[in-house]
């Protein structure tokens, strides 16, 4: 599950005595291939959403300018 | 803690429709919001905004710059002329029938929303300018609501298939050399000097970025060295000082609009940060911000010079590792994160002096803000990976990272430009930002259902409480109105009758609540209002 590999940076630095509003809980470290895994699982979703023919898109993208 | 508010030009992009003009888009937007919450069709007629206080020429160091002198841009202080002739001449007659204009003929370019907001026309894009705020949480909430806004306008604009569907994106460039803002403004008092806000605020403006970067595909004004940097802004800036928003940007501006008691406060209009979707980036940027002000009014800001400071805001900019060095006046070097390690040790000493950060009797924002502050620090100084749920250009970066790992990417391949675009996409099933957040790879620091409640609902404790129930409430007898005043035209009284607001911290709900619940017609809210406390007269 990609909440399961979820890292908060905090969870490394306990001794910092981290106190942030309303942070969700830190999830427990994961293991390396499971990160792994995460992100693969990430990227194919991101594939499905990317706007299909990225160079014609991002030039495209002219905006005027502003302040 | 201190008065803030946000201010976010979006990017704007019709893909099916590449040559539409984007002035007549925006519009678009802001009719399509005016739509959406029913307050043109409700009152008949709009909430026009009130320029009387507006001075973009008044210069902080104490002149004003000549009309004739100034940058077209700079006339903000001037309604934008998108009348229906000028539409015609440009577009024809026949875009302008399918473009909803009313039967004036005039498009909606304003509106002042019931969350105490301002929602309009700025040059060539839609602007959204939060209600003023008292702390960086309620910073993070308004400015996000901004951007549920924005959403409900693309999606209104879309349910209109006659027409092109709009993208927003809450970014700063096209990475074709144009640029476009996302500014802060914060409440200080005048009596200090505008030259110790310079020297306090420089090198904390030049290395900030390492935590509240929003990131950027492309090197140099239009992207033509290829690779990644911390910051959306940094290649824009030109000038280390300055009135100009839109040409020769300086790091510190010294727009001097105060919109409140002139002679008791300044403005402070900050345009040098990234618009921030990670809501710990921004939290960061608003509460570290108002706590280095604090620093400043004291006179225990760090005593240090950055040598050549838009150099080196480059230069922090373009290092990823964090590990580059800028040269100080005093000959140290030292990186952006030694800078802001002075600057965070510097407040918090000043916050245990005072007791702000007191965590039961203190203000219960600064003992909030320092621990990110200091957490986010020590991350970024062991181990910058780390911080890719908390930073946000670190976030980027690994998306990107992940992509070029996967296909072997060079950093000028177009996929990973599109994955800079879209990662500010406004809408949640194609903008980047939002597909981590809802795979909780994204720190939230406020509650969706408190993102939506600002939407509609203003502020309790500024005067934006004022401004926004009166637009929710008596939208109808409302025609105008700015951050320092309400203008009613209300049937039998005859004449307008403007209600200033130049205290921010009046007209609050403690203040005008129970006002607002005892009255439901504007004639005898204004009555009671002006017969206690008549407003005072204007020059």
């Amino acid at each position: 599950m990609a909440a399961q590999e979820q890292q908060q940076p905090q969870s490394r630095e306990t001794e910092t005595e981290v106190d942030v509003p309303e942070a969700p809980p830190a999830a427990p470290e994961a293991q390396a291939s499971d990160a792994t895994q995460g992100v693969d699982d990430l990227l194919d979703e991101i594939d499905g959403v990317l706007e299909s023919n990225a160079e014609e898109f991002v030039r495209a993208f002219v905006q005027k300018g502003g302040q | 803690m201190r008065v803030m508010g946000s201010e976010t030009e979006y990017g704007i992009h019709a893909p099916s429709a590449p040559g539409a003009n984007a002035t007549m888009m925006s519009a678009r937007i802001i009719q399509a919001y005016a739509t959406v919450t029913r307050q043109r069709a409700a009152g008949g007629a709009e909430t026009r905004w009130d320029y009387t206080d507006e001075e973009p020429l008044h210069d902080a160091r104490g002149w004003t710059v000549d009309r004739a002198a100034a940058d077209p841009s700079q006339l903000t202080d001037q309604p934008p002329v998108l009348d229906a002739e000028a539409v015609a001449l440009a577009y024809g007659r026949q875009e302008l029938e399918l473009d909803g204009s009313d039967e004036s003929g005039s498009l909606l370019m304003n509106m002042v929303l019931g969350n105490g907001a301002r929602l309009y026309v700025d040059h060539a894009h839609p602007e959204y300018s939060s209600p003023e705020v008292t702390n960086p949480r309620d910073a993070v909430a308004w400015d996000a609501a901004g951007d549920l806004v924005a959403l409900a306008t693309v999606r209104k604009v879309a349910a209109d298939t006659s027409l092109p569907p709009i993208n927003l994106y809450k970014n700063n460039t096209d990475n074709k050399s144009v640029s476009y803002g996302s500014h802060e403004n914060y409440l200080m008092p005048r009596l200090v000097p505008f030259g110790d806000i310079i020297r306090g605020l420089t090198p904390f403006f030049v290395t900030r970025q390492v935590m509240c970067g929003a990131g950027r595909v492309g090197m140099g004004q239009d992207s033509s060295t290829p690779g990644y940097q911390i910051s959306q802004r940094a290649d824009f800036f030109e000038a280390e000082v300055g009135l100009e928003t839109t040409i020769r940007r300086p790091i510190i501006n010294t727009r001097d609009e105060p919109h409140a008691t002139a002679d008791k406060y300044r403005r402070l209009h900050v345009i040098i940060g990234d618009a921030n979707l990670s809501q710990s980036s921004n939290f960061l940027k608003f509460g570290t911000t108002a706590m280095v002000l604090s620093l400043i009014e004291a006179g225990q800001a760090p005593k240090i010079e950055v040598h050549e400071p838009v150099q080196a805001l480059q230069t922090v900019s373009h290092d990823t590792t964090l590990t580059t060095t800028v040269r100080l006046l005093d000959g140290r070097r030292v990186t952006a994160l030694d800078v802001q390690w002075m600057y965070f040790e510097a407040a918090a000493k000043l916050a245990q002096e005072t007791g702000v950060a007191d965590s039961v009797t203190g203000d219960g924002h600064t003992h909030q803000v320092l621990a990110h502050w200091e957490s986010t620090l020590t991350t970024l100084g062991t181990d910058p990976d780390a911080a890719a749920s908390s930073v946000e250009w670190v976030a980027k970066k690994s998306l990107l990272e992940g992509y070029r790992n996967r296909d072997g990417l060079a950093w000028d391949d177009a996929r990973l430009g599109l994955v800079d675009l879209q990662w500010s996409d406004i809408r949640p099933e194609k903008g980047l930002y939002h597909r981590l957040l809802s795979r909780d790879r994204m720190m939230r620091i406020v509650d969706d259902a408190d993102i939506t409640r600002a939407v509609t609902e203003p502020p309790s404790d500024t005067r934006a409480y004022f401004r926004g129930r009166c637009v929710s409430r008596f939208g109808r007898d409302v025609v105008g109105a700015s951050w320092d005043s309400v203008i009613f035209d209300v049937p039998g009284l005859g004449k307008l009758q403007r209600v200033p607001t130049r205290e921010p911290l009046r007209g609050t709900r403690a203040l005008t609540g129970a006002l607002f619940d005892r009255h439901t017609d504007a004639a005898s809210f204004l009555a009671e209002l002006l017969g206690q406390k008549p407003p005072p007269a204007r020059s």
